[in-house]
C-alpha cells in the first residue's frame, strides 16, 4: 500500500503531506535529504527502509520547483508508482491550468481532494485524470451550491475566465 | 502589450482577494517563503499560532472566517509546530450542515488525529449520521475520515453503514467503501472476517472502476491465504484478457494503455495464486504472454506492467517460452539509458537467476556497469542481485567489492545490512580460513560497531572450533593466521569495541599456542589495548581475561612468568576500579599467578574454550564443604520458599550481626539478601565449576585458602569473563553447532550442485578456450581488462564464451554509447538554455508537454544515428501526443501531416504547433516581460514553445502583486510552471 504521499519544494518547505499509514512527521529531513542529495540523472528511486521502517521504498520526481514523493511497500511497482505521480501532476495541470507551486498552496483543499480522487486509504483508486478531474469539479459546483456564502472561485484560472 | 492589457485588467478588477483566502493568509506564506532561515520561519509561524489561538475562541466568528483558521492551522501543522489547540474547532466543524464546511472540517480532522486520538469518540457519531447521507459528496467525506481514523474499537459503529454502502448507486461510493472495508481489514482481520465474500461479489460489479478497486483487498487476502482462491484463477485471468484486449472503456486507458493499474493489480495475484501450482499457472500461460508481446515498451508505465509480467513469470510455474520473453524484456531494460529500468531489470533478474543462472551470465558486463554507477539506488539493487547469486567461486570478488562499498558509505542503515550480508555470505562460502579471518577483520574494522554481537561470538567460537572438519592442523593453522592478523591489527587507533573484544578473546586463547610469539609480547600488546582504550570496561574485561589466560597457560607450560611492569600496575590499576567487574577480574588474575601448575591445570585447562559444560545443578561438589560446615554448626539451608515463615527474625538477626561492623544507621531492613546471592550465584559459580573443576574436589579448597569463604564468588572469578562467551554459547550454542555443521554441509552440497550443473564445472574445464577467447578479443574489443576480469570472476566461466564476449561487447558498446549520449544531451540542453531565443529550433520536444519518458532519452536520441533521430524525435512527438490529453487530436494530425509534407527533420511540427497564433507573440517578448518585472520570472527555454505558460504565470503574478504578495528574489520560481 502507498504509505504516504508528500510534497516539498526545492526550498525544502512541505506544500502537501499526506499520511495513509501511522508514521512519524520528525523523519522528513532525513527524508528530504535523501531526495535532496541525489544527482540528476540518476533513477528516481531510493530505499527508504531506514527512514520508514523495513519494507519501505520511495520514488520521487522532480518538476520545476516541487519534489513530488511517494513512499509505499512491496506491494506496488516501482514505475506504476512513477506514473502515479505523473497522473497526479497531469490533473492538476488541468486542473489548475499550467499548474504552478503557487496554485498548490493557495487551493489546499482542492490539492486534497484531487489526491482524494487517486489514492484512497493508501491504495490506488482512479488513475485517469478526466475521471479525477470530473468529480472534483462535481464537488466544487455542489459545494458553490450548497454554499450560503459567495465563495470566490477557487482557482486563479476561474477567476480569470470570469 | 498583451500582458500589459491584462495587468491592466486585473488591476481594475479591485482590491477583490483571490484565491478565496483573506489577505493574512497569503502575507503568511508569503513571509514563510521569503524566510531566510528556520529560526525566522519558526518566528513566523509561532506568531501565526499566537494569533490563531487568540482569535478562533472569539465568540461569533462567521464561518466562512473560520474555515480559513482551520485551513492556517492545517497549514502551521504542516510545518511542524503543533497546532493541537484547533483540532476541537476541526472537529466542531465536521457537524456543519454545509458541504464545505463539512468537508473541510474532515479534511482538517484527517489531517490532524490519527485513530487513537481522544477526539475521535466525538467524531464517530458524525461519521455514522452522514455515511446515512443522502448527498453522496457527505458520505464520500465520511468515508475518507473512516479510513483513516477508524480504530479497531470504532470498527463496529460504522460496519454496518460501510457494508450498507456496496450497493450504493454511485460507483465512486461502492469503491470507496470497499477501501474502507480493506482498510478494517488491515486494522483488523476478526472485524470483517464474516465480510470477506463481499469482496468476491463486488469483483463481479458492473462498474470496472469498482472492480478494480476490488483487487486491492482480494491482493491482501491472497496473500495470506492463497488456497481458498484458487477457483478464482480463471475468473482473473479472463479479467486481465479483457482488459489487456481493450474491452474497457476509453476512460480507463492511461496512455494508450488499457487500465495498466488493474493489469499489474491482477498479475501480482496471478503471481500469488500461480506459485507452486502447475494447473492454476498453465491458465496464466496465453495472457501473459499475449501481454509481453502487446505491451508497449516505449512509455514508462508499459514498462511498469512487463515489469510485473516478470515478476508473474517468475513466480508462476516454469514455462520456457515466458521464460524467454521475459529475458528479452530484461535485456532491454537492462540495455537503457534510463535508471529506472537499469534498476527495474536488475531487479528482476534477481527474480529470474533462482529459475536460471545462465540469464545473468548474458547481462554481465551490464550488471557491472550497474555496480560502478554513481546511482546509490542502483548500486545496492545490484549488490542485492549479487548476493543472490553468490556461491563458492564468486565469494571473494563479490564480498570484496561489497566491503569496499561499506567502507565508502555513511548510512549506518545500510552499513549494518551490507555487514551482515558479507558475514552470511563469508561463512556460507569462505574458500580459506585464512581469506575468512582476513574479511571477518575488514568486516569489524569498519564497520564493528554496527555487527551484531552474536557475529561476535560466531567468529569466536569459529576460531576456537576451526571449521568443523577433523583436521587439527588446518584449525591450528587458522587460529594463528588469525593470531597473526590480529597482531598486525591491533595497533591501529579506535578499532570498535566488538572487534577488540574478538581480538582480547583469541590473542588470549591462541596467541602463545604455536610457540610464535612470546608471552610478554602477546601481554604487551594486550596491555596497550586496555590502556588506550581506558573508557570502555568491556574491552577492558576481556584484555584483563585474556591475560590471566596466557599466565596461566605459561605457569602450566612450567616456563617462569615475566611479568611485564605496564601489566603489574594495570592489574593494581584494575584492582582499584570503581567496576566491581573489572576489580574481581583483577584479583582473580593475580590470585591465579599465584599458584602452581597443578592447579592451574584444572583451573584454566589449555584450549578448552569449546569444551562442552555439564551444569551440575544440584551443586553436588559443595557437599563435604556444607557437610563439614554444618558438623561445626553451621546452619542448614532452608529454600527460598520454604523461608518466607521466619524472614523477619532470621532478617533481623542479620541484621543485627551486619550492623556491628558496618557504618551508617539503618532503619529498615534490606530486603532479603539471602535469596538474591542465591539466584545470583548458582548459575554462575555452577556454570564456571564444571568446566574449572571438572570434579569436585575438596582440595581445591584447601590450596586456597584464602577464597574459601566466599567460594563461590572467588569460583565465578577467573571464568568471569569465559562464562559470558560461554553463557552466550550456552544460550545458543547448540542449535548453532548444530546449524553451523549444516551451513558446511550445505555449502558443499551446493558446491556439488553446482559442479553438476554445468556452471562450477564448466568454468574450470573450459579456462582454457575461455583464456584463448580473451586473446581472440583482446585486439578488437575496448571492454577494460579489469571488467572482464571482474565479469569472469563474478559470474564463472560460461558454457558459451563466444555468445557471451559478443554480447558483453554489445552491452559495453552501448554503455559507452550511453554515457557518450548523457554527455551530448547535457551540452545540448545547457546549449538551449543559453540560446533558446535565437535558436528555437534546438529545443526539440516541446518541454511543456507532458512528458513521460525520460527528457533525456528524447533528446540524447540524435547522436546515435540518423535514423534513431527521426525514430526519437517521432517518439517525442508521439509522447506528448498521449500524454496531452486535450492537445492530442490536433497534434496527432500534425503528426499525421509530417511524412506527407515531407519535411526534413521533422522538428518542425512540434514547435508550430506551440507558437501558433497569438501565443507567438508572448513567446517573443518574453524578453520585455522580464525587465517588466524586474527578474521575477527567470529565462527559462520552456517559455518560447510554451506560448500560453508565460501569459499565466504573468496572470499570476499579477494577481498576487496586487494582493500584495509579491514574490521576491527569495523565490522566483513560485510562479514556474510545473511541466515547464
Amino acid at each position: 500500500m502507498i504509505k504516504s504521499v508528500l510534497v516539498i519544494n526545492t526550498q525544502g518547505k512541505p506544500r502537501l503531506t499526506k499520511f495513509y499509514d501511522i508514521l512519524t512527521v520528525e523523519k522528513q529531513q532525513e527524508l528530504l535529504r535523501s531526495v535532496f542529495r541525489r544527482a540528476d540523472n540518476v533513477s528516481n528511486f531510493v530505499e527508504a527502509e531506514s527512514i520508514f521502517g523495513p519494507d519501505s521504498r520511495l520514488v520521487y520526481k522532480h518538476y520545476a520547483t516541487l519534489y513530488f514523493v511517494i513512499v509505499f511497500d512491496s506491494s506496488e511497482n516501482e514505475l506504476a508508482m512513477l506514473d502515479l505521480i505523473q497522473v497526479f501532476v497531469e490533473t492538476l495541470d488541468k486542473c489548475f491550468r499550467n499548474v504552478s507551486e503557487l496554485d498548490m498552496v493557495f487551493n489546499y483543499s482542492k490539492l486534497h481532494n484531487i489526491l482524494d480522487g487517486i489514492i484512497f486509504g493508501g491504495q490506488v483508486m482512479e488513475t485517469s485524470s478526466a475521471e479525477i478531474i470530473r468529480a472534483v469539479e462535481e464537488i466544487s459546483k455542489l459545494e458553490a451550491a450548497s454554499n450560503s456564502i459567495s465563495l470566490v472561485p477557487k482557482t486563479v484560472s476561474g477567476w480569470r475566465s470570469r | 502589450m498583451e500582458q500589459l492589457k491584462t495587468i491592466g485588467r486585473e488591476l481594475a478588477m479591485g482590491s477583490q482577494g483571490g484565491f478565496g483566502q483573506s489577505k493574512e493568509f497569503l502575507d503568511l506564506v508569503k513571509s514563510i517563503g521569503e524566510a531566510r532561515s528556520k529560526a525566522e520561519e519558526d518566528r513566523i509561524v509561532l506568531r501565526e499560532i499566537e494569533s490563531l489561538k487568540r482569535r478562533i475562541v472569539e465568540p461569533g466568528i462567521p464561518k466562512r472566517k473560520m474555515k480559513e483558521y482551520i485551513i492556517r492551522l492545517v497549514y502551521v501543522e504542516m510545518l511542524g509546530h503543533d497546532a493541537s489547540f484547533g483540532y476541537i474547532h476541526a472537529v466542531k466543524m465536521t457537524h456543519d450542515d454545509n458541504l464545505v464546511l463539512k468537508r473541510t472540517g474532515y479534511l482538517a480532522v484527517t489531517l490532524f488525529l490519527n485513530e487513537d486520538h481522544d477526539l475521535i469518540i466525538l467524531i464517530v457519531n458524525t461519521i455514522q449520521k452522514d455515511l446515512k447521507s443522502d448527498n453522496y459528496l457527505i458520505v464520500c467525506a465520511a468515508l475518507n475520515a473512516v479510513c483513516k481514523l477508524i480504530n479497531e474499537e470504532t470498527i463496529p459503529a460504522v460496519l454496518p453503514q460501510v457494508v450498507e454502502l456496496l450497493g450504493h448507486s454511485k460507483e465512486a461510493v461502492r469503491k470507496k467503501a470497499i477501501m474502507a472495508l480493506h482498510r478494517f481489514y488491515h486494522k483488523s482481520p476478526s472485524s470483517v472476517s464474516h465480510l470477506l465474500s463481499n469482496f468476491r461479489k463486488k469483483l463481479c460489479d458492473s462498474d470496472p472502476g469498482v472492480m478494480g478497486a476490488t483487487l486491492c483487498p482480494l491482493f491482501d487476502l491472497i496473500t495470506n491465504d492463497a488456497n481458498s482462491y484458487k477457483d478464482l484463477v480463471v475468473s482473473f485471468v479472463s479479467i486481465l484478457k479483457q482488459v489487456a484486449e481493450h474491452r474497457l472503456p476509453k476512460a480507463y486507458d492511461y496512455h494508450q494503455l488499457p487500465a495498466p493499474f488493474i493489469q499489474i493489480r491482477l498479475l501480482k495475484i496471478l503471481a500469488l495464486l500461480g506459485s507452486g501450482d502447475k494447473q492454476a499457472s498453465e491458465h496464466m500461460y496465453t495472457v501473459v504472454g499475449d501481454i509481453f508481446r502487446k505491451c508497449d515498451s516505449s512509455s514508462n508505465i508499459g514498462n511498469a506492467v512487463l515489469y510485473e509480467c516478470i515478476c508473474c513469470v517468475s513466480s508462476i510455474h516454469l514455462n520456457p517460452k515466458l521464460l524467454e520473453a521475459a529475458a528479452d524484456v530484461i535485456a532491454r531494460f537492462l540495455k537503457s539509458d534510463s535508471h529506472n529500468l537499469k534498476y527495474m531489470g536488475i531487479d528482476a533478474l534477481g527474480r529470474l537467476i533462482k529459475l536460471s543462472p545462465e540469464i545473468a551470465e548474458q547481462h554481465q558486463l551490464a550488471v557491472i556497469d550497474c555496480l560502478e554507477d554513481p546511482d546509490d539506488t542502483l548500486k545496492r539493487k545490484t549488490f542485492e542481485l549479487l548476493y543472490k547469486m553468490t556461491k563458492s567461486s564468486n565469494v571473494e570478488v563479490i564480498v570484496d567489492r561489497m566491503i569496499d562499498y561499506m567502507i565508502s558509505i555513511n548510512d549506518n542503515h545500510y552499513k549494518t545490512e551490507i555487514a551482515s550480508r558479507c558475514v552470511e555470505l563469508a561463512e556460507q562460502f569462505a574458500p580459506s580460513n585464512h581469506w575468512f579471518i582476513q574479511t571477518m577483520n575488514k568486516v569489524f574494522e569498519h564497520a564493528g560497531d554496527l555487527v551484531n554481537i552474536k557475529v561476535a561470538h560466531n567468529l569466536m567460537r569459529l576460531i576456537a572450533e576451526g571449521f568443523g572438519e577433523d583436521d587439527d592442523t588446518a584449525d591450528s593453522q587458522l587460529r594463528s593466521s588469525a593470531v597473526e592478523s590480529y597482531l598486525h591489527i591491533i595497533g591501529e587507533p579506535k578499532l570498535p569495541s566488538v572487534f577488540l573484544q574478538v581480538i582480547c578473546w583469541v590473542l588470549g586463547e591462541y596467541g602463545t599456542a604455536d610457540g610464535k610469539f612470546s608471552a610478554s609480547y602477546i601481554t604487551g600488546k594486550l596491555c596497550d589495548v586496555a590502556e588506550s582504550y581506558s573508557s570502555d570496561e568491556t574491552v577492558k574485561g576481556y584484555a584483563v581475561t585474556a591475560l590471566m589466560k596466557i599466565y596461566a597457560f605459561e605457569i602450566a607450560a612450567g616456563r617462569k612468568l615475566d611479568i611485564l611492569p605496564e601489566c603489574q600496575s594495570l592489574i593494581e590499576e584494575l584492582s582499584a576500579s570503581h567496576s566491581t567487574d573489572l576489580q574481581q577480574r583483577a584479583y582473580e588474575l593475580q590470585a591465579v599467578i599465584g599458584l602452581d601448575v597443578r592447579a592451574i591445570g584444572s583451573i584454566m585447562p589449555s584450549d578448552a574454550s569449546c569444551e562442552d559444560i555439564e551444569v551440575d545443578k544440584s551443586l553436588s561438589f559443595l557437599n563435604g564443604y556444607v557437610e563439614k560446615s554444618l558438623e561445626k554448626g553451621a546452619q542448614p539451608y532452608i529454600p527460598e520458599n520454604e523461608r518466607f515463615g521466619m524472614v523477619n527474625i532470621s532478617n533481623f538477626r542479620n541484621q543485627d550481626q551486619l550492623e556491628v561492623t558496618s557504618h551508617g544507621l539503618r532503619f529498615e531492613a534490606y530486603e532479603l539478601p539471602k535469596p538474591s546471592v542465591q539466584s545470583r550465584t548458582p548459575p554462575i559459580s555452577v556454570a564456571s565449576s564444571t568446566e574449572l573443576v571438572p570434579v569436585p574436589e575438596p582440595s581445591y579448597y584447601r590450596e586456597t585458602p584464602q577464597t574459601a569463604p566466599v567460594p563461590s564468588s572467588s569460583d565465578t572469578g577467573p571464568s568471569g569473563l569465559k562464562l559470558r562467551l560461554d553463557g552466550v554459547q550456552k544460550k545458543w550454542g547448540r542449535p548453532t553447532y548444530s546449524s553451523s555443521s549444516a551451513s558446511t554441509s550445505n555449502s558443499s552440497s551446493l558446491k556439488v550442485v553446482n559442479g553438476a550443473t554445468q556452471v562450477d564445472g564448466v568454468s574450470s574445464g573450459n579456462s582454457k578456450t575461455h583464456e584463448t577467447s580473451y586473446d581472440s578479443r583482446r585486439p578488437q574489443v575496448e571492454i577494460s581488462e579489469e571488467k572482464q576480469k571482474l565479469a569472469a570472476s563474478l559470474f564463472g566461466g560460461s558454457s558459451k564464451t563466444e555468445r557471451r564476449s559478443s554480447t558483453g561487447h554489445k552491452v559495453a558498446k552501448a554503455s559507452s554509447h550511453a554515457s557518450e549520449k548523457l554527455h551530448t544531451s547535457k551540452s545540448t540542453t545547457i546549449y538551449s538554455t543559453d540560446n533558446a531565443v535565437e535558436k528555437p529550433n534546438l529545443v526539440q520536444p516541446p518541454p511543456d508537454l507532458l512528458d513521460l519518458g525520460e527528457p533525456i532519452v528524447a533528446s540524447s536520441a540524435p547522436s546515435v544515428d540518423p535514423f534513431r533521430q527521426l525514430e526519437g524525435l517521432l517518439d517525442s512527438a508521439q509522447d506528448p501526443g498521449t500524454f496531452g490529453g486535450t492537445k492530442a487530436p490536433d497534434f496527432m494530425a500534425l503528426y499525421a501531416e509530417t511524412p506527407a509534407g515531407g519535411r526534413s527533420a521533422g522538428v518542425a511540427p512540434p514547435l508550430s504547433l506551440n507558437r501558433d497564433g497569438d501565443n507567438l507573440i508572448p513567446g517573443l517578448s518574453n524578453a520585455s516581460s522580464n525587465t517588466v518585472h524586474g527578474g521575477t520570472t527567470v529565462t527559462n527555454p520552456s517559455q518560447i514553445s510554451k506560448g500560453p505558460n508565460v501569459k499565466e504565470a504573468l496572470e499570476k503574478d499579477a494577481l498576487v502583486r496586487q494582493m500584495g504578495v509579491t514574490p521576491s528574489g527569495q523565490n522566483p520560481n513560485l510562479f514556474k510552471d510545473l511541466f515547464g
